[in-house]
């Protein structure tokens, strides 16, 4: 089991220039290690579940640039659909990361429906995504990593990472702040 | 395809779209819009993207304005009740431009509105501020032209309900 930091450190280190829409735990992470800020899409302050949908509308607008999704468990079951409609749509630069800690971490841990019980790997592969895989230790992830976000995807992977209790801290970052800078760096390029 | 009461096209409805610049339909089907749906199956030119929940449909519609495209999303009156996280935090405090197709569950031409799917609509879009237009035959599609209008002007989610009987 590893860290969710150290997944989001792995993520950002092998990123290139993909863009990123973070939420909830990972979402609070990302900030910490990112060195490509501008690239990054906190979705702290949006509806709970939706930064998955976000992401697809950005990799359906923008097919030249890869996109990932650093998605948690009790977001993804707040929008379970959307696995459907983004297999559906199949978009070739997606790369779904879901974050498996089993408990509603940001509320102080308590635990999710049929939590440890649940495979969101085999959601994502019945759901029709062409790439699913399930990674539960740092090594094992660097290794694989760059093999993984270069397959043709929607790709889908699933870190198990540990349900630290701690509450994170959701810095107030003002969401037109940091919607105006993710447009303005994909303007650019 | 026309609606058999109000001889609402859709080809005038897509017609409009089109002349708006539309890149994508992010929808999802109902009973009352279905006919521009199944239009929309026929053509091109504007991209499709079904969704399976109102709310994943405001956020994908975001994403692409995001990254620089212009979206129309399609539901019915219900999914905006279901939708209003999304429509609260992506559509109006990121004040993006996007255009919505409503179809008005409910609506009465010429007698009281009973079904609170329809009774609840406007009071709801106008306590969220969102503007709206009532498009109820081919003379109304230019409305679609000015709320895609208002949407840019404004920056702001702007409502087409599509008020027909059936």
């Amino acid at each position: 089991m590893m860290e969710s930091l150290e997944a989001v450190k792995v993520i950002s280190q092998h990123r290139g220039d993909a863009l990123i829409v973070a939420t909830m735990t990972p979402g609070t992470e990302l900030p910490v290690v990112s060195t490509k800020p501008e690239l990054d899409l906190s979705w702290h302050w949006a509806a709970m579940g939706k930064a998955s949908s976000a992401a697809l509308g950005i990799a359906l607008a923008r097919p030249d640039r890869k996109v990932f999704v650093l998605d948690s468990d009790g977001a993804l079951l707040m929008n379970l659909g959307s696995l459907v409609t983004i297999a559906n749509m199949a978009p070739p630069n997606f790369t779904h990361f879901l974050f498996d800690n089993r408990v509603y971490r940001c509320t102080g841990g308590q635990p999710l429906p049929r939590a440890g019980k649940l495979s969101f790997a085999a959601l994502a592969r019945e759901a029709g995504y062409p790439n699913v895989h399930e990674f539960s230790d740092k090594e094992t992830l660097e290794n694989n990593v760059d093999s993984v976000i270069n397959q043709l995807g929607p790709t889908f992977v699933c870190l198990k990472v540990s349900p630290a209790l701690e509450k994170p801290s959701f810095p107030y970052v003002p969401a037109r702040d940091v919607i105006g800078r993710f447009r303005a760096a994909l303007k650019r390029s | 395809m026309v609606t058999p009461e109000t001889g609402l096209t859709a080809e005038r409805v897509l017609d409009e779209l089109k002349k708006c610049g539309v890149t994508h339909l992010v929808f999802l089907t109902d009973t009352k819009a279905r006919f521009i749906c199944e239009a929309m199956m026929k053509q091109e030119e504007i991209a499709l993207v079904p969704f399976c929940r109102e709310g994943e449909g405001v956020a994908i519609a975001a994403g692409l304005v995001i990254g620089g495209k212009k979206p129309v999303v399609l539901y019915q009156n219900t999914g905006l009740y279901e939708a209003g996280d999304s429509i609260r935090t992506v559509a109006l405090e990121l004040r993006l431009p996007l255009l919505m197709i409503i179809s008005y569950l409910g609506w009465r031409r010429d007698a009281p509105m009973t079904d609170s799917a329809g009774i609840f609509l406007e009071p709801t879009l106008k306590a969220w501020g969102i503007k709206y237009y009532l498009v109820q035959s081919d003379q109304d599609v230019a409305k679609i032209s000015a709320a895609d209008k208002q949407a840019r002007e404004t920056n702001r989610p702007v409502a087409i309900l599509i008020a027909t009987e059936y």
